[in-house]
């Protein structure tokens, strides 16, 4: 299948970006390099294109019952011009993507809009449409992907650039507030959000009109899915099909340690099991370490406990360029989930010590 | 882009560069290598003493994005290790000619050098 591009593919390769397949996309992984990339996300500011996230809008009579039926937070409680965070579970309590839904400024043509993770838009408007229709709601739901450009522009200067490329608006909108604007002209949904752990926005705009957009934040350094992944484990936020999947590594929100998304007061797919789950308590919950040894937990390695007894698996490992030391995350027993606890990752056959670490790494 | 290709090393496919001085032989990974890593994290590398094959995996280097096993351009016994690496492993990303060179190597055969390929052979496929 050929790779799905962001409109301004052909730029990035021009400015010297290496790229990378994630989730169906062609996608830069990095621009100068992710250490640069990460500095300057912490310390100044950074534009990534994240046009390979999902955009699918949901309008019509029905349309809040369908996204309070699909998502595991309370969408009724959502003001116009608010957005957050959720998962989407199956019947099972299973996750099977994180999103962040918005209820868009008043008087557009869509009530919602909402951003899965790349590559599973198709399965979400299939997921939302078939509900809808099993149901008998009256929704429109449009799968906008392909129309739509996204940036994030984050770091403690964010707000700076986005002022200056926008209005002062963008200064008083609080976390997760949602305003519409104009860059140069250009109509874009402008959001305070991201995934970095740092202050910041993400812009959604027309696709034809990417250049526009993206040209108003020239001189802010350029970042890739390189520099991303970092930020985002510093801070121990999930990557979908990576730190869950549904097919590879089946969790609920609960053991994925984003509880504080689900609200159980909701009727949506999978609140009765996610319900009895909250009774039961987990078993087992996402759990951050550092190596303390020399070595970088990578996906997929076993973790061990003193005794060697193997007690999980590293779903997201890297070096992280704000400490200059191994982090990781991994599903571990809540009986080694203790911050403090010793533990070991193999790496490529040696015992490499460990030591649990509440998230976010830094602060 | 255009990576440097020093005239006075020989090279691996596997992107690993060799320079011979009277009986040893340095080793390390190409500019064109450490820029497709990006930054270098850590190496693992053989102790002194180790003997190394040509052609075969001699350690590991990984980068905040990637992992990569380092392959043996000759034969021989490792006689030093840049131990440098351990506390900068960006030095290979920084001077992957110089100070972020790997092992120095006790070489046996100088016959192995003519499987290596040379300057040109090399930039020739990285081109």
């Amino acid at each position: 299948m050929a790779l799905r591009m962001p409109p301004l593919r052909d730029a990035h390769a021009e400015r010297g970006a290496k790229f990378t397949e994630f989730g169906g996309w062609d996608m830069p992984v990095e621009f100068d390099s992710i250490r640069t990339e990460h500095g300057a996300v912490r310390g100044s500011a950074g534009i990534f294109d994240v046009s390979h996230m999902g955009q699918i809008e949901v309008s019509g009579p029905d349309a809040l019952t369908l996204m309070d039926r699909l998502t595991t937070n309370d969408v009724s409680a959502l003001d116009p011009g608010r957005a957050q965070y959720a998962a989407v579970t199956d019947e099972t309590g299973v996750m099977l993507d994180d999103t962040v839904v918005y209820r868009l400024p008043e008087a557009r043509d869509a009530d919602y809009l909402f951003v899965p993770n790349a590559g599973h838009d198709a399965e979400m408007y299939d997921r939302w449409t078939g509900y809808r229709d099993e149901h008998g709601l009256d929704a429109t739901v449009e799968n906008v992907t392909d129309e739509m450009a996204m940036f994030a522009v984050q770091g403690p200067d964010a707000v700076e650039h986005v002022v200056e490329a926008t209005d002062p608006v963008a200064r008083d909108l609080r976390f997760l507030g949602t305003a519409y604007t104009t860059v140069e002209g250009v109509e874009v949904l402008l959001s305070r959000s991201g995934y970095t752990g740092e202050d910041g926005f993400e812009l959604l705009c027309p696709a034809d009109a990417a250049a526009t957009v993206y040209g108003a934040f020239e001189g802010v350094q350029p970042c890739g899915l390189g520099a991303r992944d970092t930020l985002r484990l510093e801070m121990g936020y999930l990557l979908s099909g990576q730190d869950f999947d549904p097919e590879t590594d089946p969790r609920s929100p609960f053991e994925a340690d984003i509880g504080f998304a689900v609200d159980l007061d909701t009727a949506f797919v999978g609140r009765d099991a996610l319900a009895a789950a909250a009774e039961a308590g987990v078993e087992e919950r996402l759990t951050g370490f550092k190596l303390l040894d020399r070595g970088v937990p990578r996906h997929g390695y076993d973790i061990v406990d003193t005794d060697g007894r193997i007690v999980g698996t590293v779903t997201s490992g890297t070096m992280s360029p704000t400490l200059n030391e191994p982090i990781g995350m991994g599903y571990l027993p809540v009986e080694h989930a203790d911050p403090g606890t010793t533990l070991r990752v193999v790496v490529r056959g040696e015992r490499k010590e460990a030591r649990v670490q509440s998230t976010p790494f830094i602060q | 882009m255009s990576f440097d290709v020093p005239e006075d090393c020989q090279y691996l496919e596997t992107h690993e560069w060799a320079r011979r001085t009277n009986g040893t032989v340095r080793v390390g990974i190409t500019d064109f290598a450490q820029d497709e890593l990006g930054d270098v994290v850590f190496v693992e590398l053989p102790a002194v003493e180790d003997r190394i094959e040509a052609g075969e995996e001699f350690g590991v280097i990984e980068s905040i994005k990637a992992v990569s096993d380092l392959y043996a351009p000759v034969t021989g016994t490792v006689t030093k290790v840049n131990e440098e690496l351990f506390d900068a492993p960006e030095l290979v990303n920084e001077s992957p000619f110089e100070d972020g060179y790997m092992l120095e190597v006790e070489y046996e055969d100088e016959a192995e050098f003519e499987d290596l390929l040379t300057a040109a052979e090399y930039a020739e496929q990285t081109e």
